[in-house]
């Protein structure tokens, strides 16, 4: 299996729209190089801003920029593109429905050793809170091109949540993104297992482990977590009867939580949740971190069991 | 080119709907939005170039944007007036339902705004932003915007204005309401700004200082100075001078309208200061 940021696929996903859509402008917060934004930088030095170390400054400016009809992509780490400018996001973005994409990278636990001060699992809660918002955690290199891709064709913002290690690159190239569609990464009958991001690799991997045991989990991948793809869900879970979220994001905000929300007011179902539980973060290999954290194949197949053993 | 002696009539009448919205809810920002009324007045019936059959986009025209949203009874009254929309709609100001939002909205597309504000501190970065976004698109228009001295303590316009020198955004004209007053006193009372054309000249910018704010051919000589000095490299500050609650008698000379609405007898007596001239809402 090829290894790959999904980071990168921001990157790739930015150049071929700085290629094909003269509205895409990028602005960045000192952090050309661990976003990728690169090439987009060389090929359209006139659409591209550097901004400094200035994260809020670099959200008043993208929605300044969406008049006169610009596209704007800001790019930083997760951290700071939410907690730091959630009211410049907020009042400049959100509530005056502003076109502006928010690229969001770094985030979770598995940007590693920077350690809990770089690693917000917070972000998705916040950004799903607003209004107006939609928020995109895509699996791996070839989704994040996509969906990057794809956003600068849907008009309002966006929240678009990558990462920084290098993760197997399993979903199909030059695949159609669709906003808020979940897809079917595996068939399966005794539980349905909803991922997103890095974890949604991680829920397949389990699946294969609970095969040989005996267990059918059904994989989808959740890679719009606002808007919800309630339909999908609701029709898997009307089949398997059970169901587990994983995520890399704290448990209350989270995927987890809207799926848990959905279900408890449409089709009350044994849920089991795989998420930070109320904790900051530390430093450490990506992989310790998802150990450690409870966020890899083997607590996923730990929360299968339970959810099955609930039905 | 409108007459001075109408510019002179506009602004008793944009007083009087401050004065009457705000006192029709007990509730708004008088103060502020009268010490600005000749500076809002100057801009959009003598200096812009806008067209009131509005789009978000502006294209080829000047847009302004209202960092300090608080005084957003000024700019509504300035807006109906200038005929963005029917003045009759400024009695729904603050009510339920109304496009015209306690701070201004784009949500219920009130015609004239662009952007949300009054969450301090946000304005300036936008306006650089839309000003960025007319370069891009090689359109002449000027960006103007309007920030509250005691406003610059909000970290962001430091960013804001760093950047907007080292990025020579020159189509941009941003002035400074200085009335030297905030919510809990004066300036120096809460936090002591200090030379803040200095601190602008610091940070490269051009600087033009107007101490008669409340003077309308004062001002619109300074901003027409000031568009000659834009286009030259360098975005361009007003420091103007203003006096809060200009135009009342007992609202001058303190910060305790910031706020406060008149009740029914201070009401009557602030109007009696400021004849009836285009017509009442």
């Amino acid at each position: 299996m090829e290894l790959k940021d999904t980071r990168s696929g921001f990157g790739a996903g930015l150049t071929a729209l700085g290629r094909k859509n003269p509205n895409v402008v990028a602005l960045c917060a000192d952090l050309i190089g661990s976003l990728k934004m690169n090439e987009f930088k060389n090929e359209n030095p006139e659409r591209f801003f550097q901004v400094g170390i200035a994260e809020a400054n670099m959200i008043g400016i993208a929605a300044g920029m969406t008049i006169g009809g610009k596209i704007p992509f800001t790019g930083t780490f997760a951290n700071f593109s939410t907690s730091r400018v959630y009211d410049q996001i907020r009042q400049s973005v959100a509530y005056s429905e502003k076109n502006v994409k928010i690229c969001a990278s770094h985030a979770g636990v598995t940007l590693g050793e920077d350690g809990a001060t770089h690693q917000v699992l917070e972000d998705v809660g916040m950004m799903k809170m607003l209004p107006n918002m939609v928020v995109i955690n895509p699996c791996d290199y070839n989704q994040t091109k996509a969906a990057t891709i794809a956003i600068a064709d849907y008009v309002g913002p966006v929240y678009l949540r990558f990462g920084r290690p290098k993760v197997p690159n399993f979903t199909p190239t030059d695949q159609n993104f669709e906003i808020g569609k979940a897809v079917h990464m595996q068939e399966g009958t005794d539980v349905t297992i909803f991922a997103t991001g890095h974890l949604v690799w991680e829920a397949l991997e389990a699946a294969k482990t609970l095969a040989e045991e005996g267990i059918s989990a059904e994989v989808i991948n959740i890679h719009t977590i606002k808007p919800l793809d309630s339909k999908a869900i609701l029709s898997a879970v009307s089949k398997t009867k059970c169901v587990v979220t994983a995520e890399e994001h704290m448990l209350n905000g989270g995927l987890g939580d809207s799926v848990a929300q959905l279900l408890s007011r449409n089709n009350p179902t044994p849920i089991e949740m795989v998420g930070v539980d109320d904790s900051f973060g530390e430093s450490g290999t990506p992989m310790q971190l998802l150990e450690k954290y409870g966020l890899d194949a083997k607590a996923i197949i730990t929360a299968t069991k339970k959810a099955v053993a609930r039905k | 080119m409108t007459n001075i002696t109408e510019l002179k009539e506009i602004c008793p009448q944009i007083r009087r709907d401050i004065l009457r919205m705000v006192h029709a809810n007990n509730s708004g920002h008088p103060g502020g939005s009268l010490g600005c009324t000749e500076f809002l007045t100057a801009l959009y019936f003598e200096i812009m170039n806008h067209n009131t059959n509005f789009s978000m986009d502006g294209i080829e025209e000047d847009l302004f944007f209202l960092s300090n949203g608080h005084i957003s009874p000024l700019w509504y009254s300035v807006l109906a007036r200038s005929g963005y929309f029917d003045v009759s709609e400024l009695s729904t100001f603050r009510k339920l339902n109304s496009r015209l939002q306690g701070h201004p909205a784009t949500h219920d597309n009130l015609p004239g705004i662009r952007m949300a504000s009054g969450s301090l501190g946000q304005g300036l970065s936008v306006a650089i932003g839309a000003a960025q976004s007319k370069k891009l698109n090689n359109d002449n228009g000027t960006i103007f915007t309007l920030l509250g001295d005691g406003e610059l303590q909000e970290g962001q316009n430091w960013e804001a204005i760093m950047y907007a020198s080292a990025n020579k955004v020159d189509n941009l004209i941003a002035t400074i309401d200085y009335n030297k007053k905030q919510i809990d006193g004066s300036l120096d009372d809460v936090l002591p700004m200090g030379d803040i054309a200095k601190k602008f000249r610091a940070f490269d910018w051009e600087v033009m200082e107007e101490t008669n704010g409340n003077n309308l051919e004062a001002i619109i000589s300074c901003l027409n100075n000031a568009k000659d000095l834009s286009a030259k490299g360098k975005p361009v500050v007003i420091i103007l001078h203003t006096e809060m609650g200009n135009g009342v008698d007992y609202m001058m000379g303190t910060h305790a309208w910031h706020g406060s609405a008149p009740n029914d007898e201070q009401l009557a007596d602030a109007l009696s200061q400021n004849p009836e001239t285009l017509g009442d809402y």
